[in-house]
């Protein structure tokens, strides 16, 4: 059994009266695909948002590779290697796909106001080193042409891909994607899922939200299922097939007896 | 009609930049050493139409200069940042304020002593200023920067201290170094001719003429154009483009946005108390009327006339707005008339400024083409 390298412990998160997740309890193994499926409403992008430091969990443990990620800041979860991208693509629009990408290896850079405008040696390392890493990142997803292009000017698509790129050029541990494959014509969402097992086999560890029951089927090593903030289930893709309780929440059934 | 016309002027502009970048790099040296002598010499050459015939010209030269100065500094919060600040008159008094207070009666420091003293105090104020605020969003932080401009003005109208409403005099010039004098140029006669009764001692910073003043500010503005240019285009310049287009993202990508924002501001401030001390240094008399409200509009004005985010525009908006109403005293009364009205067209027909960023020019362009393929109504444009 491989270490977990992200431990969600009864989760919850209340806005007010409306209780989004309700004591979810999971775990993230280094090296694999874990998909996070269900309804509309079921609260995948509140569980990704309460990992990430958006929200702050009602109660619940969140641990990353041992330390709490309580009443840390969004920056400083980037930084010790969790990342993310959007269910609504949320790209620096007026800056290029490469500077975007730069923003990302940014995360970890030393030089600040002064070594820039200095250019001290160290700035120049910094600086020629994530221009390698932000383009061999576009490279890997096809977007080496379009470096130079404005991300508010790149097809849907490539603002997709760029999206993930910048995300792993915050040199996560753990990656996160948010129905990454939202928007996709069939063909596309094949590619992509294809594109996310290399990601996988570069040594990035992805959580993945997606809709698609066949695609996330076809990608994820495990699955866990949300209805209505509550885990309704969790095993291998096959099992997940079979599982009466999940069909019914997919389908719907008479009886609220599926959880 | 608004947009295609639009479209044809950023492509000149476009060309232009790029014929720039083609230069070599001695070319460029040589050019931008020209353009900065020309500049230098601006106000001896003093010449007919550009000339002030109302103002002193130099006087004139001076106050674009520092306004440039302001521009820039104001530019990183506002262009760079996303921040709104309609308070910055506050830095620009504190800056000339410390500078009034440490070189007349109650310490009489040398003015080059005092000015990193005033532009670390206005950094101080900016980071009091922005550590609470930076907080607040948008609408809020506009209104919480408008009050902190007018508490500054009544804070030096309602303390001794600072001189009351009576203000401070005789505050300190920077030391001369006399080397020789320059004559500058008579047109009367309707060719140029070296007036040799009106001569500027370089460098002399005396009471009546402005012109090493505005020497001195012009240096200045060089040297922060310069580092303006380092930092933009470094992780900072790019931390806050990122907290301008999407603060959340750019928190979840690691960016420390908070800091970042405050950093902006300290910068704006310390950009802004440096103009302020030169002001002061110029006028030798400040009082609390030097630093009302309607500066801090006309300082926003000018970054945004001039298009935010490109410091050679917003350089520009800060030119025509000290600029032109110097140049047109005759009219006045009705100067802010046709300051407003102007304004309200530029929005209209050219809502990012006169010379905005290149990229700024870009998306618009993309959004224009955008909106043509989806009416149908593109002619071939490259998709």
């Amino acid at each position: 059994m491989t270490e977990s390298i992200l431990e969600v412990t009864d989760l919850t998160l209340k806005f007010g009266g409306l209780t989004a997740l309700d004591s979810v309890t999971f775990e993230i193994r280094k090296g694999e695909i874990l998909g996070l499926i269900g309804p509309n409403g079921a609260g995948k992008t509140t569980c990704f948002n309460a990992i990430t430091g958006v929200y702050p969990p009602t109660s619940g443990k969140i641990l990353f590779q041992g330390q709490s990620l309580a009443g840390r800041k969004k920056f400083q979860i980037t930084k010790l290697g969790i990342a993310r991208t959007f269910q609504s693509i949320r790209l620096f629009k007026t800056m290029t796909a490469l500077e975007n990408v730069l923003v990302g290896t940014d995360a970890h850079a030393k030089s600040g106001l002064l070594n820039s405008l200095f250019r001290t040696p160290t700035q120049r390392h910094e600086e020629t080193a994530a221009h390698e890493r932000a383009l061999e990142l576009l490279r890997f997803m096809g977007l080496q042409r379009k470096a130079n292009d404005l991300a508010g000017g790149l097809s849907y698509g490539d603002q997709r891909r760029l999206e993930i790129a910048r995300a792993m050029a915050t040199n996560p541990t753990l990656l996160c994607l948010d129905e990454p494959a939202a928007g996709f014509n069939p063909a596309e969402k094949k590619k992509l899922m294809e594109l996310i097992r290399r990601v996988r086999d570069q040594g990035y560890t992805v959580l993945l939200i997606e809709h698609d029951m066949k695609l996330v089927m076809g990608v994820t090593d495990r699955i866990v299922v949300l209805e209505f903030g509550r885990k309704i289930a969790e095993g291998k893709p096959e099992e997940i097939r079979d599982n009466p309780a999940v069909i019914a929440a997919y389908l719907g059934v008479d009886e609220e007896d599926a959880s | 009609m608004s947009t295609m016309k639009l479209g044809k002027v950023s492509g000149v502009m476009r060309s232009f930049g790029d014929r720039v970048n083609g230069l070599s790099k001695t070319t460029k040296i040589i050019a931008t050493v020209l353009i900065a002598f020309f500049f230098y010499i601006l106000p001896l050459l003093e010449p007919p139409l550009i000339s002030t015939p109302g103002s002193d010209f130099g006087a004139v030269m001076f106050t674009v200069a520092t306004y440039a100065l302001v521009a820039l500094g104001l530019n990183i919060v506002v262009g760079y940042a996303g921040l709104l600040d309609l308070g910055y008159v506050g830095f620009y008094a504190v800056g000339a304020y410390t500078v009034g207070v440490l070189t007349t009666y109650h310490a009489h420091w040398p003015f080059l002593l005092v000015v990193p003293v005033a532009v670390v105090a206005a950094m101080i104020s900016g980071v009091i200023l922005g550590a609470p605020t930076l907080r607040v969003r948008g609408d809020y932080l506009a209104i919480v920067t408008l009050g902190f401009g007018e508490i500054v003005r009544l804070i030096a109208n309602n303390t001794a201290w600072l001189g009351e409403a009576g203000g401070i005099n005789q505050i300190g010039k920077p030391p001369n170094v006399e080397m020789f004098e320059v004559p500058h140029l008579n047109w009367d006669s309707g060719t140029p001719l070296l007036d040799l009764n009106d001569k500027t001692t370089v460098v002399q910073f005396g009471i009546s003429d402005q012109i090493p003043y505005y020497w001195l500010a012009l240096t200045i503005v060089i040297i922060v154009l310069f580092a303006d240019r380092l930092i933009k285009d470094s992780r900072v310049g790019r931390a806050w483009e990122a907290t301008r287009e999407d603060e959340d993202a750019a928190e979840l990508m690691g960016v420390p946005t908070f800091r970042y924002k405050l950093l902006a501001f300290a910068m704006g401030a310390f950009i802004g108390g440096l103009s302020g001390a030169l002001y002061a240094t110029k006028t030798s008399f400040i009082n609390p009327e030097s630093f009302v409200l309607i500066l801090s509009i006309l300082f926003v004005a000018a970054v945004v006339v001039g298009g935010q985010g490109n410091r050679w525009g917003v350089i520009v908006g800060a030119a025509l707005v000290a600029y032109l109403p110097e140049r047109f005293r005759g009219f006045e009364e009705w100067r802010i008339l046709v300051f407003g009205v102007a304004l309200m067209i530029l929005a209209t027909y050219r809502p990012e400024g006169l010379l905005p960023p290149r990229r700024t020019v870009r998306a618009r362009q993309l959004e224009a083409e955008i909106d043509a393929l989806e009416e149908g109504l593109d002619e071939g444009s490259p998709a």
